[in-house]
């Protein structure tokens, strides 16, 4: 089976560009990472609506601020690792506190990333975003979704946080299945355990609901882009409805999906897994070896499907 | 060239000003004084004379922008909003308290404040934000940005910098409270930062030099720098705890509110001084 396989940051970029065409507001930022997270490709078409900060990403984050209080739709993107750990501080007092509308979409997140080692493998960004009251935290599913998703949070008054891996992905869908920014998508449903990814992880969960299959146990997969705010009512219904969940993500198990999850259930506690990298940095290596060694397969997510049905 | 009416006027604001500073300071039993009262004189021309601005339409678009990068003088910004009516006088006495608007630092709720801060080294990179989009919209609006000597130890100033004269940002101002000190001493003892004229037009700048003191010194540098091609960076020569004989030049007063006795004392200071001017 060949998946039919797109780059999330050719949808940002063409989402971008269209944007740029309907709203004059929208002005875009990079720190000499343009062609790497393609706003160049915004930059070449709208060059007055386009800065490169050079390798300064704190300033540009600043200046982002600045642009905001002026009215202008500011879209800040640099590799996840420099636009959260580098300028933690800067989107929180600058941009987080003051609520303003800078729409960070930060690119090569995970260990996926590859052959660039820990220093670049950002695996805490979700976690670092998730805490800052006022910001909204989206980590986009495939190219097609992203292109959904890009005008609605342009449209968000606010900040928000924006995160995609380096590597394509499979095309899971179709042009405009409706992706509503806030609320989780069930993908299949199923009676026995629920699986709940996002981002480069939800084509994982779907190959883990065929693995199950074969067991006999029916998964319900549940996709979510937004992890906060998070779609409480899904979850909790899908817990009732299964009375298991398996949380799949590629980030630390420490702060991301899988403790949103957790969050979300505080009051109606079931059984949960986390699939994520531990609580370790990453090396270096091929993509498809390390989302191996650190156990973010569908296989791994099928495991901890089985443990949990048996323990019911 | 200004003429004497004008610069006596703006000598009497300072004063109300550095009086609500040490009384807002006093009441709320912590804040900044020192760092306070060394911008006094700048903001009260740009407050009362230098600003295209409207207290009672705080968003005009075309309105210059202030931005307090060394946040901790909040009240000084606050009394200069408060006098120039951006807000009731009588808000002052509840700086710092809960469930009071004036935060202990600047927060963008308050009306005429363009941006939060309090986190020393960011609010040049807002300002070139902010410079940035005049430009972009074609408004010939001014960035104010007003930064302490200890706080362009941090190098996000210097990135900002750099980026300021590669946009030719000439809409941007930024006024260096040169009071010599920081927190933990003088700050060429801490981490030196001479020559500073020379850094900053090897970063491209446009460079002043002036009395932070000396209200036609400010209202003059003013004109000069807004006639520049370049950013201009005003190097204003400042006493911390200015206009209180006890607080002038001491580091205790950087982040310490008055006894009473102090209050009181500052009070009679700030209140004799007035009364020479009004004779
Ligand atoms: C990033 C950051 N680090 C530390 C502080 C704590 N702090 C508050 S004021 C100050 C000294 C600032 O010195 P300066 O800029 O010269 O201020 P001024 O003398 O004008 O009061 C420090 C270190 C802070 N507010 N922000
Ligand atoms: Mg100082």
């Amino acid at each position: 089976m060949t998946e039919k396989m797109r780059n999330l940051r050719d949808g940002y970029s063409s989402a971008l560009i269209e944007l740029g065409h309907q709203n004059e507001d929208i002005v875009v930022v990079d720190a000499d990472l343009a062609l790497s997270t393609k706003t160049k490709r915004f930059g070449t078409i709208f060059s007055n609506r386009f800065f490169d900060f050079g390798v300064a990403e704190a300033n540009m984050m600043g200046a982002a601020a600045g642009f905001a209080t002026c009215g202008k739709i500011v879209f800040a993107s640099t590799f996840a690792v420099f636009a959260t750990g580098r300028c933690y501080d800067q989107i929180r007092q600058s941009i987080a506190y003051p609520n303003l509308n800078v729409k960070i979409v930060a690119t090569h997140a995970g260990i996926s990333v590859g052959g660039d080692g820990a220093s670049h493998q950002m695996l805490e960004d979700i976690a670092l975003m998730r805490v800052l009251p006022n910001m909204v935290v989206v980590t986009p599913t495939d190219a097609t979704e992203i292109e959904d998703i890009i005008p609605q949070v342009a449209k968000h008054q606010g900040p928000c946080y924006v995160r995609m891996g380096r590597a394509d992905s499979p095309v899971l869908f179709g042009k405009h299945e409706d992706f509503t920014l806030g609320k989780a998508k069930i993908l299949e449903d199923g009676n026995d355990v629920t699986l709940i990814g996002t981002g480069t992880m939800v084509s994982e969960t779907l190959k883990a609901r065929k693995l199950l299959k074969k067991d006999k146990i029916n998964a319900q997969v549940i996709l979510i882009h937004t992890l906060k705010p998070i779609d409480q009512d899904t979850i909790k219904k899908a817990a009732r409805k299964t009375g298991c969940i398996v949380t799949a993500e590629e980030h630390s198990i420490i702060g991301g999906l899988g403790s949103a999850v957790s969050e979300a259930l505080d009051m109606h506690p079931v059984p949960l897994k986390r699939i994520g990298v531990p609580d370790v940095f990453g090396e270096s290596g091929e993509a498809k070896d390390l989302v191996k060694k650190y156990g973010l397969t569908a296989e791994n997510i099928g495991e901890a499907a089985r443990e949990l049905v048996r323990l019911k | 060239m200004y003429p004497p009416k004008i610069i006596k006027n703006l000598q009497k604001r300072a004063l109300t000003i550095r009086k609500h500073v040490v009384d807002s300071i006093y009441l709320a039993g912590s804040g900044h004084p020192g760092g306070s009262l060394s911008i006094t004189d700048i903001l009260t021309c740009l407050y009362f004379h230098e600003m295209h601005h409207d207290p009672k339409n705080p968003q005009m678009e075309t309105r210059d922008r202030l931005v307090l990068s060394k946040g901790h003088s909040a009240p000084a910004l606050y009394a200069a909003l408060a006098e120039a009516g951006y807000f009731e006088v009588k808000a002052l006495n509840k700086l710092r308290k809960i469930n009071q608007f004036l935060q202990g630092h600047p927060s963008i709720s308050v009306p005429g404040v363009e941006i939060s801060t309090g986190s020393l080294g960011q609010g040049l990179s807002v300002g070139i934000g902010m410079a940035l989009a005049g430009k972009l919209d074609k408004k010939d609006y001014h960035v104010f940005v007003i930064l302490g000597d200890g706080e362009i130890d941090e190098g996000q100033i210097w990135e900002a910098a750099a980026s300021a004269s590669h946009f030719k940002l000439n809409n941007l101002i930024a006024i260096l409270d040169r009071n010599g000190l920081q927190i933990d001493g003088p700050t060429e003892e801490i981490m030196s930062l001479e020559p500073i004229p020379l850094r900053w037009r090897a970063f491209g700048w446009h460079v002043l030099e002036i009395d932070g003191h000396d209200i036609e010194e400010i209202l003059m540098s003013f004109d000069e720098a807004k006639k520049s091609m370049k950013p201009t960076l005003i190097i204003a020569h400042t006493i911390k705890g200015k206009g209180v004989s006890f607080m002038e030049g001491t580091l205790s007063f950087h982040g310490k509110s008055p006894t009473k006795e102090q209050w009181v004392k500052a009070l009679s200071e700030l209140e004799q001084e007035e009364q020479e001017l009004y004779d």
